[in-house]
């Protein structure tokens, strides 16, 4: 860790956004985990993104399980309402929160061990549920709070730092994602901010299940020759299929669709995700069609990136269970606690 | 764009902003870090290397460092550099057998140095120990030049002037007092192997209005009158004193008024404040003490009854102000008389070389001002060569010093029949600071403590004595806040391409978000990637990355030197080294052949 906390300094030329605040404004306490760790650098883009989306800290919800990744809930929007979870279990407290005030903008930060093994069932129905989060499992390969075993997002024949061959099959997070219904699928990588800092305020901004699986390499157990999870190994087998764009309901927009390269879906806030298709020929609103992508990809080196799949028209999971569309703190005491009597009533019903 | 080459001395001696403002090129951060260690003595000395003059300068320099200062472009006010300065040379210890000494034999060579100001000084204090002969002509019967005559000893003390002097002069230069030279030709016709002249610009500028040589009497030429009252030929003015003109010297002027007996003190300017040429720090030193300052008042006459200055017409100006602030019409509105007993003409100074005769040999130019290389300070005659203000006019003790290296080295080369053009280069070495994983040994977390003021003696007890010295210095709790403002530019962020994993931890940790990691493009999209607006400031392009050929840049405008990039990077590719700036001096320039036949 650092010597010393980094300082907020405001420059002559410092950029406000729209509520006024600045990029450090969205910092949080300083990061304990190794210098180099991929983790800083998604933290460092969901903090940009926020910035950049004009969202409030004090309007926004982080929540994570266990590990090194949810660690990093503190490590941005020091002022957001944030909670961290039991091993696995951060999906059912999200669900939980968004129930209670949908109003808010939910994070959820996890890893690839809290997310496919102990948590796996969770995250499963968190999606099937499309719940309206954004959850971003930064994908390591290895359990790095633990000295790097193998997670279940360890590829075939990739090697621990001491040589052992792993020789079980991966879980691949998007093939999940998209086998159960998520509506938003994406895959990146933590040295790609160009590609990530857009991508989460996509992922932000779209109502129901957002699932961004983000390469994030280990700098201390697996970042090796013999990785599948490392700087070198993602920069070099790294493939862009789609990019994604956010475009704000007031900004203008300038872009023509008519190339074929590029399209606009319309989200639930009136803005856009502009996606230009780096690969022609992938149409990303179709599942069957990403979910055939995804596995060939998973037959060759090639890391597909970018927006695999987007699906805008299936109502997430507040709308189809007709939860009210507003906090439970805006209720009147009266109105959340019915009483004694209308509970008895209730409680004859199964009588 | 091309990868920056950081092996050209100028690229990090850039970076240190207040370094590469000093004309002197005193390595500010260095001295710095000494007086936080309480290594006072170590500090002056490595501050007289460049300087000279560390205990005067530490009072009156003109500071172009502090503006420059980095501090200011991430908050508002600089590092007090110059009061640091002080701190130096206040605490020091007996340093005299730390100077050089007389040397036991001279080289036989002879240096006139013609007047006792700073540069003749400097020339001296780097031949002398050499083995030169240095002999000074001084007009007046003590030594000292502007820095006597032209700075009240209520900023300027005689004996800290006179230590730094005799440290000079201990090193066995012949200083001949109360005698001036009379005719530049027939000192040639002495055997001297080269002349210096460090005279100065002693011709202060006179204001030819209706009523000026009625009134002559009241009316006084800013530096001669202060001049007088150094020597103590003049100790008291009139009750009502307007000071024309709102230089430093003018601050000067003024100050020195209340204490010869003024009750009111108003200082006239022309122009308003933004146009004003005295220091900020000098003229908020004279408001202290209740001069006013007048604005937009444009001398007209002279007013006088029976041959006596009894007041002043001025006319009243308004400007129109352009959006870069330049003045772009100017109109007069009406006129003001203001009554007064005195008038000190503070509007400028020339250099005047009355003793030069016409055909010496020595070119002027079309003012009457010699002709003289910027490089090597030499005259049109060959072995006369000029510094300080007696070259290109007024500048300030500091330029002086400056000039006095660069004319040592040259009259050593010419003494030696070398090429006085080839002079070593600047030179740089860069040394590591890391002491263990998160440890450097500078003190790199950013320290957001606001600048210190100066405590001043009380204004009824500073007007008791003319010598009574207004600044007290620094207290020792200052000391040590201020020291932490520095921020250690010349701890340079050292960038190993080959070494980079690309992780972007450093992009992520730096305070000021001045990093990045693009592809190479032309100048205005890499600066456009890291938000760099100043185009003063350089933008730094590393070679190719190892893994996607992208560059790393960094700007290096607002750049703390915290090193949190370095303390962030898991494979050291950047690290935090002491670039220390080597300044060419009179005694490194031997075997420089060689060096140059190595180059060729």
């Amino acid at each position: 860790m650092p010597s010393f906390t980094k300082p907020k300094i405001h420059l002559k030329n410092e950029k406000k956004n729209d509520i006024g605040l600045i990029r450090a404004d969205y910092d949080g306490v300083m990061s304990t985990l190794c210098a180099g760790c991929g983790h800083d650098s998604v933290t460092a883009a969901m903090a940009r993104a926020f910035f950049e989306l004009s969202i409030g800290p004090h309007k926004a919800v982080k929540v994570s399980g266990i590990g090194c990744s949810s660690k990093t809930t503190s490590y941005f929007m020091k002022e957001a309402h944030g909670n961290n979870t039991v091993h696995g279990r951060m999906p059912s407290v999200a669900t939980g929160a968004m129930a209670a005030n949908p109003h808010f903008t939910y994070i959820g930060v996890s890893g690839d061990g809290d997310s496919l093994s102990i948590g796996a069932g969770q995250l499963v129905h968190a999606m099937r549920r499309n719940i309206n989060m954004l959850y971003m499992l930064e994908n390591n390969g290895v359990y790095g709070l633990t000295k790097g075993q193998f997670s279940a997002a360890a590829d075939l024949g990739s090697t621990a730092k001491k040589g052992e061959v792993n020789n079980l099959a991966p879980i691949d997070p998007c093939a999940l994602a998209l086998s159960v219904g998520a509506t938003f699928v994406a895959r990146s990588f933590s040295g790609d901010k160009e590609q990530l800092v857009p991508l989460i305020k996509a992922g932000l901004k779209h109502k129901g299940f957002a699932l961004i699986d983000v390469i994030s390499p280990c700098v201390s157990f697996n970042d090796h020759k013999g990785s599948t999870k490392s700087y070198e190994h993602t920069y070099k087998y790294y493939h862009k299929a789609v990019h994604a764009d956010y475009v704000p309901p007031s900004a203008e927009i300038r872009a023509s669709y008519d190339d074929g390269k590029t399209m606009p879906i319309e989200l639930h806030d009136g803005g856009l995700i502009n996606l230009r298709k780096l690969d022609s020929g992938y149409d990303p609103t179709d599942r069957a069609s990403a979910f055939s992508k995804v596995l060939e990809s998973q037959q060759t080196d090639e890391i597909l990136t970018g927006l695999l799949y987007i699906d805008e028209t299936t109502q997430d999971f507040a709308t189809r269970k007709k939860l009210p569309g507003r906090g439970l703190n805006t209720y009147p005491y009266e109105e959340l606690n019915p009483g004694a009597d209308k509970m008895k009533d209730l409680m004859r019903e199964f009588g | 764009m091309k990868p920056t080459d950081t092996s050209d001395p100028d690229y990090f001696h850039k970076v240190v902003d207040c370094q590469w403002a000093c004309p002197a090129h005193t390595p500010v951060p260095a001295y710095i870090r000494l007086i936080a260690q309480g290594r006072y003595s170590d500090a002056y000395m490595l501050n007289r290397e460049s300087n000279v003059f560390p205990g005067v300068l530490g009072r009156v320099c003109d500071r172009p460092c502090e503006p420059a200062c980095r501090r200011t472009r991430v908050e508002e006010e600089p590092v007090a550099i110059c009061r640091l300065k002080r701190v130096a040379a206040d605490h020091r210890d007996d340093i005299t057998d730390r100077l050089p000494k007389k040397p036991a034999k001279t080289n036989g060579k002879k240096i006139a140095l013609i007047g006792a100001g700073p540069a003749s000084f400097t020339v001296a204090n780097d031949l002398a120990p050499m083995g030169y002969e240095c002999t000074i002509f001084e007009k007046f019967d003590k030594p000292g030049g502007l820095m006597r005559t032209n700075i009240p000893a209520f900023r300027l003390p005689e004996n800290v002037l006179m230590e730094e002097i005799g440290y000079i002069l201990d090193m066995g230069v012949d200083l001949k007092l109360g005698t001036p030279v009379n005719s530049m030709k027939e000192l040639l016709k002495e055997d001297y192997d080269a002349v210096f002249v460090g005279t100065g610009a002693p011709k202060g500028k006179n204001l030819s209005l209706p009523g000026r040589e009625e009134a002559d009497a009241n009316i006084h030429i800013g530096i001669e009158w202060l001049e007088s009252v150094a020597f103590e030929h003049i100790d008291k003015i009139g009750k009502e004193v307007l000071i024309i003109g709102v230089g430093n010297t003018a601050m000067d002027c003024c100050r020195t008024s209340l204490r010869l007996g003024a009750d009111s003190v108003k200082v006239m300017a022309r122009k308003p404040r933004a146009f004003f040429k005295a220091s900020p720090w000098e003229l908020e030193d004279a408001e202290e003490e209740n001069v006013d300052i007048l604005v937009n008042h444009s001398p007209k006459a002279f007013v006088h009854e029976n041959g006596k200055l009894t007041g002043m017409v001025f006319e009243l100006m308004e400007y129109d102000v352009d959006e870069n602030g330049k003045i772009t019409d100017s109109r007069v509105t009406g006129e003001k008389t203001i009554a007064c007993t005195d008038v000190i003409l503070a509007i400028g100074q020339n250099n005047a070389f009355p003793w030069i005769e016409k055909d010496a040999g020595i070119e002027f130019d079309k003012w009457d001002v010699p002709v003289v290389d910027k490089v090597t300070f030499e005259s049109s005659q060959k072995g006369v060569f000029f510094g300080g203000d007696a070259a290109f006019g007024p500048l300030n003790i500091i330029w002086a010093v400056r000039h006095g290296h660069e004319a040592a080295i040259s009259i050593h080369k010419y003494c030696h029949g070398e090429s006085l053009t080839q002079r070593r280069p600047d030179q740089l070495k860069l040394e590591p600071t890391k002491m263990g994983m998160f440890e450097w040994r500078y003190s790199n977390a950013f320290d957001d403590s606001e600048r210190r003021e100066m405590d001043h003696v009380a204004l009824t007890e500073r007007f008791s004595n003319l010598g009574t010295e207004v600044e007290l210095g620094f207290s020792p709790e200052k000391i040590a806040t201020e020291v932490q403002r520095c921020l250690n530019c010349d701890v340079q962020t050292v960038f190993d391409a080959p070494k980079c994993t690309e992780c972007d931890a450093c992009i992520d940790i730096c305070p000021v978000e001045c990093l990045s990691i693009v592809p190479n493009a032309e100048e205005p999209v890499l600066r456009d990637a890291v938000n760099a607006t100043n185009p003063d400031q350089a933008l730094y392009v590393s070679e190719d990355l190892p893994y996607t050929g992208r560059v790393m840049i960094k700007d290096e405008d607002v750049c703390l030197h915290c090193g949190l990039c370095a303390e962030r990077c898991p494979t050291a590719a950047w690290d935090m080294q002491e670039g220390i700036i080597t300044i060419p001096h009179a005694d490194d320039q031997n075997a420089l052949d060689k060096i140059f036949e190595a180059a060729e």
